[in-house]
């Protein structure tokens, strides 16, 4: 037994292991809060700040989600959120993907936004709140507008994508790279009371279906705005999404796109492929 | 002939949820649009019987038809 497996065994609680141990780990045996959070998983205990994923994830799906990344296109209404759960739940790196510094019209919804940082980039601020709340967790902020062009690079190394971008027509690039790279795309869109979830699989064309009559511009987003709540259920649902992508498990909106109705408070699901699952 | 008409998110705002409405023969998705005052570069999804179509496809007597506004925003 190493002496990293001593310090564990004495320092454990049962199959918990507390974050001032988990620190004292990586002080003692200079690595760092990650390989730290690596070398506890690996040998069957928890980090106790995830003791309360338990049940819904098992100890070695809690592995599974540290070893993955996921990029996220896209930091402000949805992407916040989504890097905020992502980064609670446990995910081990996070791309984070957006060119855009924070402003005043953001402050009612976007979660990583307050008066103290306007100006700065939404990427910085990922990074900044990501070390507050989940320090094992490594988060690449990337100032940049996703493209064509660098999507390739982008993208490399992700086992899921996630859009959280504002715009159809990088949307719809994003999601043919994603095919192109062979890796599923966990899409979400929203505007006022309304949104809408899929996940997009490689072989799939899902978002060509979605905005098949799009020809130019942005959806009603533009005349309704966005409230506070709604990309955040948006973005729940799209990390729900993420985590069962991830563990192998349950069932992924795949050829199905949820439709959300928080005026009315109805959602539906519709067949993207045109077959006769459509509840609407 | 007659269609039935459901709209759905803010489609439905000043409108109705759903309706039954006599439409000429050859009306398309796009007609009905027109008819109710919905801008072309708001359609999304469009259902006739739970099948994806267009702006141009040709309704028939007793189709169903389900209209969503196109959403964009993150």
């Amino acid at each position: 037994m190493s002496a990293f497996q001593v310090f564990l065994k004495e320092h454990a609680d049962g199959d918990l292991l507390a974050w001032e141990h988990q620190l004292e780990a990586s002080r003692r045996f200079g690595l760092t809060i990650a390989e730290t959070e690596e070398a506890i998983l690996g040998n069957g205990l928890l980090p106790a700040r995830y003791q309360r994923n338990r049940q819904t994830i098992s100890l070695s799906g809690q592995q599974e989600l540290f070893r993955s990344q996921v990029a996220v296109i896209g930091c402000g209404g949805l992407g916040g959120y989504i890097i905020e759960e992502l980064a609670r739940l446990g995910v081990g790196r996070i791309i984070a993907i957006d060119p855009d510094v924070f402003e005043e019209h953001n402050l009612n919804r976007q979660l990583f936004s307050s008066p103290a940082n306007l100006g700065q980039a939404k990427v910085e601020a990922a990074l900044t709140r990501i070390n507050e709340i989940n320090p094992a967790v490594t988060l690449v902020p990337v100032q940049a507008a996703f493209s064509p062009e660098n999507g390739a690079e982008l993208l490399f190394g992700s086992q899921v994508v996630v859009d959280a971008l504002d715009t159809i027509q990088v949307r719809i690039e994003l999601a043919d790279v994603c095919r192109s790279m062979n890796v599923p795309l966990v899409h979400g869109a929203i505007g006022g009371w309304y949104g809408h979830v899929t996940t997009q699989f490689p072989d799939d064309d899902t978002l060509q279906t979605i905005y098949r009559s799009w020809k130019s511009g942005k959806g009603v987003e533009q005349s309704l705005g966005n409230p506070s709540f709604t990309p955040a259920l948006v973005a729940s649902l799209e990390v729900a999404e993420v985590c069962k992508l991830l563990l192998g498990q349950g069932t992924p909106l795949r050829g199905r796109q949820l439709m959300i109705d928080l005026f009315s408070m109805e959602m539906h699901v519709i067949n993207i492929q045109g077959g006769n699952r459509e509840t609407a | 002939m007659k269609v039935t008409v459901k709209l759905f998110a803010s489609f439905r705002t000043g409108r109705f949820d759903i309706e039954t409405v006599d439409y000429p023969a050859g009306t398309t998705v796009a007609d009905v649009a027109d008819r109710l005052e919905l801008p072309q570069s708001e359609l999304g999804i469009m259902l006739v019987n739970s099948r994806h179509v267009k702006a141009g496809h040709v309704l028939i007597e007793g189709d169903t038809l389900a209209l969503f506004p196109l959403l964009g925003g993150g």
